[in-house]
């Protein structure tokens, strides 16, 4: 048979790919469930150190049972918000998985989740955040305090960062800089800004990383570009007194209505 | 009577095969293959070590299966073909890690997937196991595999021990050491760095290079 006519080379290649194509299908297949679960055990993990809890999760013997049990006995409501302030009805989780996706959105169809974490009898809202770094995306989990206001924990991760510079954002020394820190100032939102040097007794700042300069101010805009998408709703629980006194208000007809 | 049956499979030359790639022949420091990976993902030892038997499966099998198709394989578009073939095992070796060991596959990023155009292993494909049997093809394979793992578990050693004070993930420089707890010794930043990472691979060459003349 001659190996070089175009016959040979043609049926040869097709059959390659034919097999290849089977065995790296099947593969993915085989494997895809451990996979998805991986992504998922990474993400609810990552929530739930951004309040402190699932700290063990490398030393227990089953990494999975022990993140799946912290994780329900912690967040105790998961829900979505649109950034006109209102509770709409999404996964949090499945969006969460797609965080990407739903920035992508034109702001009007944004769904955005919010993690409700209880501990010790009280309440942490954890707004997952998405943004892009020097070298590749970078995210992260902000758990705020009751007053929606003062950062409890933070915890960020990242692509592709440089290692031992923009890559030092998931270190605790960067991230507990940002605990007892305010994204708002009064009822202004100011995000939290990034210094090189002199952050310390600032409300509203952390100091950079040295020689990860880019990736620090990658997490200001991050953090500033995300968060904002839940001011009307943070604005809502920030004046809760309000709010419930003006829905006292409208109910009132409702209950003449009745009585008519 | 098993003597002579295994003679062959691992005579003279055969261990020849395996064991060059080891020192005298090493894929890093003598034949300069494969540097970009060794720089990039040796900062920690637990990734090189991960990086270290990705590659030596890709090369021992991508060796293997061409050295078995090798009488078939069109010269025409021969490059194609290896190029089919590491890839498939590439993709394979990528996705049983982000099932098996997730947080290794997270750190190794890209580099997984850039073993497709590590010299190492086409070089081994279109010098040896096109023009060898399966077997000795395999043990070139796994002998230039452990020839790159190695180099690059002794960076990995070196670069985490001096840059991160710690092996394996493990803290071996004592917390009371550090200039912040009041001792007198810092993590050296830069050993994180690629350029550090060049530098120790320069000192290995250099150290293999004047044993070899002596």
């Amino acid at each position: 048979m001659n190996k070089n006519s175009n016959k040979y080379i043609i049926t040869y290649t097709s059959v390659m790919v034919i097999i290849v194509a089977a065995v790296l299908s099947f593969a993915a297949l085989q494997l895809k469930d451990r996979q998805a679960s991986n992504v998922r055990m990474e993400k609810m993990g990552d929530i739930l150190r951004s309040i402190g809890k699932g700290e063990e999760a490398n030393s227990v013997k089953d990494k999975f049972v022990y993140i799946t049990e912290e994780y329900d006995s912690y967040i105790s409501n998961t829900y979505t918000v649109t950034p006109d302030g209102n509770v709409s009805n999404g996964d949090a989780f499945e969006i969460l998985l797609n965080l990407k996706a739903e920035y992508d959105k034109p702001e009007s169809g944004r769904n955005l989740p919010v993690f409700e974490g209880t501990v010790d009898g009280k309440k942490y809202y954890i707004l997952p955040t998405w943004g892009s770094g020097l070298w590749g995306p970078v995210w992260g989990y902000v758990a705020l305090e009751e007053d929606w206001s003062t950062i409890y924990g933070i915890i960020l991760d990242h692509a592709s960062e440089t290692p031992g510079l923009g890559a030092e954002i998931t270190t605790p020394a960067f991230q507990n800089q940002f605990k007892g820190k305010q994204i708002y100032s009064g009822d202004r939102f100011v995000g939290i800004t990034v210094l090189k040097g002199g952050a310390e007794g600032n409300a509203h700042a952390v100091d950079a990383i040295s020689g990860g300069t880019i990736t620090s101010r990658a997490i200001e805009t991050m953090l500033a570009n995300c968060l904002k998408n839940y001011g009307e709703y943070i604005a809502k629980q920030r004046h809760e007194e309000i709010a419930v006194s003006v829905n006292e208000i409208e109910s009132e007809p409702l209950n003449t209505n009745e009585d008519e | 009577m098993n003597n002579t049956e295994k003679e062959p499979l691992f005579s003279a030359k055969n261990r020849n095969i395996f064991l060059s790639p080891l020192g005298s022949n090493n894929p890093i420091t003598i034949q300069i293959l494969g540097i970009c990976s060794a720089l990039a993902v040796t900062a920690k030892l637990k990734p090189a070590f991960v990086m270290a038997l990705s590659v030596i499966a890709v090369t021992t099998m991508a060796n293997l299966i061409v050295s078995l198709l090798r009488n078939t394989i069109p010269a025409r578009i021969r490059i194609i073909v290896q190029l089919v073939v590491v890839a498939a095992l590439v993709i394979l070796v990528d996705q049983i890690l982000k099932a098996y060991v997730y947080d290794v596959s997270k750190q190794l990023s890209v580099y997984v997937g850039l073993i497709i155009t590590n010299c190492i292993i086409m070089g081994r494909l279109e010098a040896f196991a096109l023009a060898n049997n399966p077997w000795p093809s395999f043990l070139d394979g796994i002998g230039n595999g452990l020839g790159y793992g190695l180099i690059l578990i002794i960076l990995g050693f070196v670069r985490e021990l001096f840059g991160a004070g710690s092996i394996w993930g493990v803290k071996i420089i004592p917390d009371s050491w550090y200039i912040s707890n009041g001792g007198f010794y810092s993590d050296n930043g830069l050993m994180l760095l690629p350029p550090m990472a060049l530098i120790c691979v320069g000192i290995i060459i250099w150290i293999t290079n004047s044993k070899k003349k002596a």
